[in-house]
């Protein structure tokens, strides 16, 4: 009997119980779904994309800047790393995730693997950019001032190359928070599951609406925040603006 | 391993599935997604470049022209077209609008920094040699701004043909999307098998359009555009 009537007609689990008129008309935007399904369903979505994003940027951050600092020192090593994560950065994410899927299963280290490998260029480029856009003046002086070359690197070139650098994690923070939406297709976490559920159900457009809105604004809130955390890490660079 | 095989067989039968001889044929959803995103691209193209190259041109509307670009990256392709399907459904014209959402940005973004960035002795030089405004930009400015032009052109059309197969899991057949998003009918080897089609498609794309670039870049430039594109604006992600 229950089989009967999982064919018959279509499950829709999120307003099943107490729909209002709204949402049986699936009108543009229902309030009263959103209060009802925001604690079970949409915070939850939501909290899941931030760690997704949160940890691809953080590990792809480690190995960019692990790959920039030694294409820093052995320069013939910025062709090769550029090849090979232009590569990745090409193929469609939905074809990553895919691909991924058949030797590492489908699991939080598919969608992470996909998610870092996106962060690889754009990181890499901006981290190489920053470390070489230091003046040579300012090497030559750091030089005459005694410092090591690990000196040189930590107190020197590192924090002159920050604004490049958060350029950088700006654009693969903003990047990943997008293709996270994604990653349903093979880990059950982050918006993009209450936006496959609403896109079975008709759509229903409230969810999408929501759902879809919530990525894009995590996306224009990370982005802001990073513009602060860069305004607080270089205190010099406000010097000169006022 | 094995699934890798089976997806190469999957690929060797051209979309070939035993029990179902009425799926289209791989060659046929390739070229489909290919018609798909070309007119996307098209249309964004013929929409960007020109808006592009003109603001470029005054050297105004900076803020406008890149954070455009920084909008779109953070729109997603599903949600783009989920937001589509909720308002007017879901068919070829909804995806191309999502298209060229997607794609209009970093053409748009990467003209006007293509023509803005272009070195102003040579302009002056230009100017200086009675060339008309409209003569400094098509015989002087286009030219060297060709590599970041073709650089936004580039990313759009592998966002295209990422955001097409994407459009299969909203529902829209037309696309090598099609055997990903139904595994039920392809299995898991069809899906890989499909996978490994699109991936290659867009690195196709890529260097077929790199090649054009070359082509259209006039000779006394390739040396210098080596180096720009090294350095040009970073390429759109395939969201």
């Amino acid at each position: 009997m229950t089989f009967a009537l999982a064919a018959a007609g279509p499950v829709i689990p999120n307003y099943a119980a107490q729909s209002s008129s709204c949402e049986v008309h699936n009108r543009l935007f229902c309030a009263e779904w959103v209060r009802r399904n925001w604690a079970p369903v949409l915070w939850p979505a939501l909290r899941e994309h931030v760690v997704l994003a949160v940890v691809a940027v953080a590990i792809g951050f480690v190995i960019s800047m692990a790959l920039a600092l030694a294409a820093h020192r052995y320069s013939w090593l910025e062709r090769p790393t550029t090849l090979v994560t232009t590569i990745l950065y090409t193929i469609p994410a939905l074809a990553l995730f895919e691909l991924l899927a058949a030797p590492v299963g489908l699991n939080v280290y598919s969608a992470e693997i996909a998610l870092v490998s996106y962060t690889l260029l754009i990181l890499f480029r901006n981290i190489l950019a920053g470390l070489r856009a230091v003046p040579a003046d300012v090497l030559d002086a750091a030089e005459g001032a005694g410092m090591t070359r690990r000196q040189t690197l930590l107190r020197v070139e590192l924090p002159l190359a920050l604004p490049a650098i958060v350029a950088g994690l700006r654009i693969a923070i903003v990047t990943i928070i997008a293709l996270a939406t994604i990653v349903y297709v093979v880990y059950d976490r982050g918006l993009g599951v209450p936006i496959h559920t609403a896109l079975g159900e008709g759509p229903f457009k409230t969810e999408l609406i929501v759902a879809g809105g919530l990525a894009i604004l995590l996306a224009l809130v990370a982005d802001g925040l990073l513009v602060l955390a860069q305004r607080l890490l270089t205190p010099w660079a406000r010097v000169g603006e006022s | 391993m094995h699934e890798f095989v089976e997806a190469l067989r999957f690929i060797a039968h051209n979309g070939a599935v035993a029990g179902a001889p009425t799926l289209p044929s791989l060659t046929h959803l390739a070229l489909e997604t290919l018609k798909v995103g070309a007119i996307g691209v098209a249309i964004s193209v013929v929409l960007a470049v020109p808006l592009g190259v003109w603001l470029g041109h005054l050297h105004r509307g900076s803020f406008l022209a890149i954070n455009i670009g920084n909008i779109g990256r953070a729109l997603p392709s599903l949600v783009v077209l989920a937001i589509g399907d909720a308002f007017l459904g879901l068919g070829l014209t909804v995806v191309e609008l999502a298209l060229v959402i997607l794609a209009f940005p970093p053409i748009v973004t990467n003209a006007y920094l293509g023509v803005d960035t272009v070195d102003r002795d040579l302009v002056d030089a230009a100017k200086g040699m009675g060339m008309s405004g409209f003569e400094i930009l098509s015989r002087v400015e286009l030219p060297l701004a060709l590599p970041l032009l073709f650089v936004g052109i580039r990313t759009a059309a592998v966002f295209v043909i990422s955001t097409t197969t994407i459009a299969a899991l909203a529902g829209f057949s037309g696309s090598l999307g099609d055997v990903i998003a139904n595994e039920t009918s392809y299995h898991f080897s069809g899906v890989l098998g499909a996978a490994i089609c699109v991936a290659a498609l867009a690195l196709t794309v890529d260097g077929a359009l790199t090649l054009v670039q070359r082509v259209l870049t006039p000779r006394g430039l390739r040396v210098a555009q080596l180096e720009s594109s090294a350095e040009a604006g970073l390429a759109q992600p395939a969201a």
